[in-house]
């Protein structure tokens, strides 16, 4: 997956405004890395909720992203403006979450992990088909809104997309909720108990049910809406949300499973990594070994987290599991 | 808990059935279109994958979602091995495509079998990820698009069967046989080692992990045997899909290869090694009724999984025998 117009650092000659050149390629490339990393923590901390109260694998989450990228595309192609689809991502996506885990969730909490992998397995295949039904199998564009359409200019000779910098705060704003929610609430309250002793919920007299499904519900809306957030950036493509799952689990596997907070640290780090990996992983080819070493530095998230399991098999920012 | 003896065959009634099934499979070919021959290699192709897939997930209760990776890479040895225009012989590509696939499980499996449940899953998936990246992403494999290689000769002590010297009706027909017999192998090598001392050590770990551990066992050796053996035969499968089909695409690595092969031994009944081969062929023949009946294939799959995951909790096994409830693999939560 190539993540956007990635501003690649070009090894053409340049004059006297070479060192410049470069730290304004680095600069972009790091808010590029903080904007997929806070993206990616939208989605992996969706599945690791899921996980952490619900102890169910939900392998259609990266479809929840794919959706919420097509709800983008569809609002901004009948609506003429990207700026309904947040508010109709957010909505469908709590509303999915919960229709899905009253009808078909529910009744996989106690089943085995092969029961719940194939049943996300098919949940995929039923988006995709779906997806593929209506709005056919073509790339799409989406436009950014044109009130962001523009770039900021930050340095000389060196400004940096608008709507790249709407998306941060969008993230930004999304996951601070998110945090005041989980730890300041009344209701964060009960699902932080959830996740740590079960039993607990049942004898203070909390109906698990509801806590099951406003969780399902939120963990899916923050997918939804990382999907439309990104469709600008990423436009629109079948399978898109397989990429993001695979990205999202090892986040989760270094964030800790089932830590929020842990998800926060890791997505931030993965996509800094991920994003400078395959930026700068391109000046290696042509050199000796040049394919080689840019193969392994479009791998490094994946190094990163063999090296973590084989080291901090809990997870780097491991709190609660 | 399911007795070890539900994994195998019933007694002599059940290894006659199986010996009759592959007879008639044996004497098939010439009676039907050849459109069906290689259908049916492809459904024993699947059986060796999920045959393969059942020692880790009904042999020690292990689901890992990286098994197509396996399978995959080793379609893609016999094409570095055996690219488009210089085949070689089967004897040199399926022992170096089981030993490539082996091997890869054996450094896979050390790494991931340090987590379990959750963890197990999604750390399988991100390595099998990690193979599909490789071949998807770089040249080394003809990236996104696939590319073709030249099938392995078929050829034993001397003897070499060209399928070209065959009329083109029958041109599937040494593809099939191959494939026959490997299926044959690989179901006998299995039953064998599920019931060797081994096998039941494995069925100790998948039924109580700790109890083996304190009894001396080592645990983690026995699990990394059973990936690396599982991973050496997704390989020979893997081959036979190069050797059947000629062509070798990102699709083979992905994950969506493992689900598939899980949902055949979910399909078949986790308990037993012939549900494996009997959910292979009822996937198969499940993909070939859907394109012919609606254009959606993949939705119809999703919606028979849905179904089979809801309502067929032991399999196409577990109708025929008429068991009772028996509990899978895995357990607990993470």
């Amino acid at each position: 997956m190539r993540w956007g117009d990635l501003v690649l650092l070009s090894r053409a000659p340049c004059g006297a405004d070479c060192g410049s050149m470069i730290l304004a390629g680095l600069l972009s490339q790091l808010l590029n890395g903080l904007q997929y990393g806070l993206l990616l923590f939208l989605i992996s901390s969706g599945l690791t909720l899921i996980f952490g109260v619900l102890g169910v694998i939900n392998l259609a989450h990266g479809s929840m992203f794919m959706i919420g990228a097509y709800i983008a595309f569809l609002v901004a192609k009948s609506l003429g403006s990207l700026w309904f689809a947040l508010p109709v991502a957010i909505l469908a996506g709590v509303a999915l979450g919960a229709l899905l885990e009253r009808v078909l969730f529910r009744h996989f909490y106690n089943r085995e992990h092969l029961d719940q992998v194939l049943l996300t397995f098919a949940l995929i295949l039923i988006f995709e088909e779906m997806r593929s039904i209506i709005v056919g199998n073509d790339f799409h564009s989406v436009p950014v809104p044109a009130a962001l359409d523009f770039s900021v200019p930050i340095t000389n000779g060196f400004s940096y997309a608008a709507y790249r910098f709407a998306v941060i705060a969008a993230c930004l704003v999304l996951a601070g909720a998110l945090f005041w929610w989980i730890e300041r609430t009344k209701t964060g309250a009960i699902i932080r108990a959830a996740a740590e002793k079960p039993e607990v919920v049942d004898i203070l007299g909390i109906d698990a049910r509801t806590v099951h499904m406003t969780v399902f519900a939120v963990g899916t809306a923050l997918a939804v809406t990382a999907g439309a957030l990104a469709a600008p950036l990423t436009s629109v493509y079948p399978n898109m949300g397989d990429s993001m799952l695979i990205i999202s689990f090892v986040v989760v596997v270094i964030g800790g499973l089932g830590s929020v907070s842990g998800a926060f640290w890791s997505a931030l780090l993965i996509g800094m990594i991920d994003t400078l990996g395959k930026a700068y992983g391109q000046l290696f080819v042509g050199s000796a070994f040049g394919n080689t070493l840019a193969a392994l530095a479009a791998m490094s998230v994946y190094i990163l987290m063999v090296a973590v399991l084989l080291f901090r098999p809990r997870g780097l920012f491991g709190g609660r599991a | 808990m399911s007795e070890p003896a539900r994994m195998l065959p019933q007694g002599k009634a059940g290894w006659a059935l199986l010996a009759a099934i592959a007879v008639v499979l044996a004497l098939l070919p010439p009676y039907v279109p050849s459109y069906y021959v290689g259908l049916i290699t492809l459904a024993m192709i699947g059986a060796m994958l999920a045959l393969s897939l059942h020692l880790l997930v009904g042999g020690v209760g292990l689901v890992s979602l990286g098994h197509g990776a396996f399978y995959g890479l080793a379609a893609y040895v016999v094409f570095l091995m055996s690219p488009e225009g210089s085949p070689k012989p089967i004897w040199l590509t399926l022992p170096a495509a089981m030993l490539v696939s082996g091997t890869v499980a054996f450094v896979v499996g050390g790494l991931s079998l340090r987590t379990k449940g959750f963890f197990f899953l999604m750390v399988t998936l991100a390595f099998g990820q990690m193979i599909f990246f490789v071949f998807h992403d770089t040249k080394l494999g003809g990236g996104t698009d696939g590319a073709y290689l030249a099938k392995p000769i078929i050829s034993a002590f001397g003897a070499t069967l060209d399928p070209r010297s065959f009329p083109r009706s029958q041109r599937g027909f040494p593809a099939y046989y191959v494939a026959l017999v490997q299926l044959i192998l690989t179901y006998l090598a299995l039953a064998w080692l599920l019931r060797s001392m081994f096998g039941r050590v494995l069925e100790g770990i998948r039924v109580n992990e700790h109890r083996m551990e304190a009894m001396g066992f080592s645990v983690m050796r026995y699990k990394l045997a059973a990936f690396t053996l599982a991973g050496a035969f997704a390989g020979a499968a893997g081959h036979m899909w190069a050797l059947h089909s000629g062509f070798v695409n990102p699709e083979l690595v992905s994950w969506h290869k493992s689900a598939e092969a899980l949902l055949m031994i979910l399909i078949g009944g986790i308990g037993s090694l012939a549900g494996a081969v009997l959910g292979a062929f009822a996937f198969t023949a499940l993909g070939e009724i859907a394109q012919q009946v609606t254009e959606r294939k993949l939705l119809a799959e999703g919606v028979v999984i849905l179904v089979a995951v809801l309502l067929l909790r032991n399999g196409l096994m577990g109708i025929r025998l008429g068991r009772g409830k028996t509990k899978g693999p895995g357990g607990g939560h993470g």
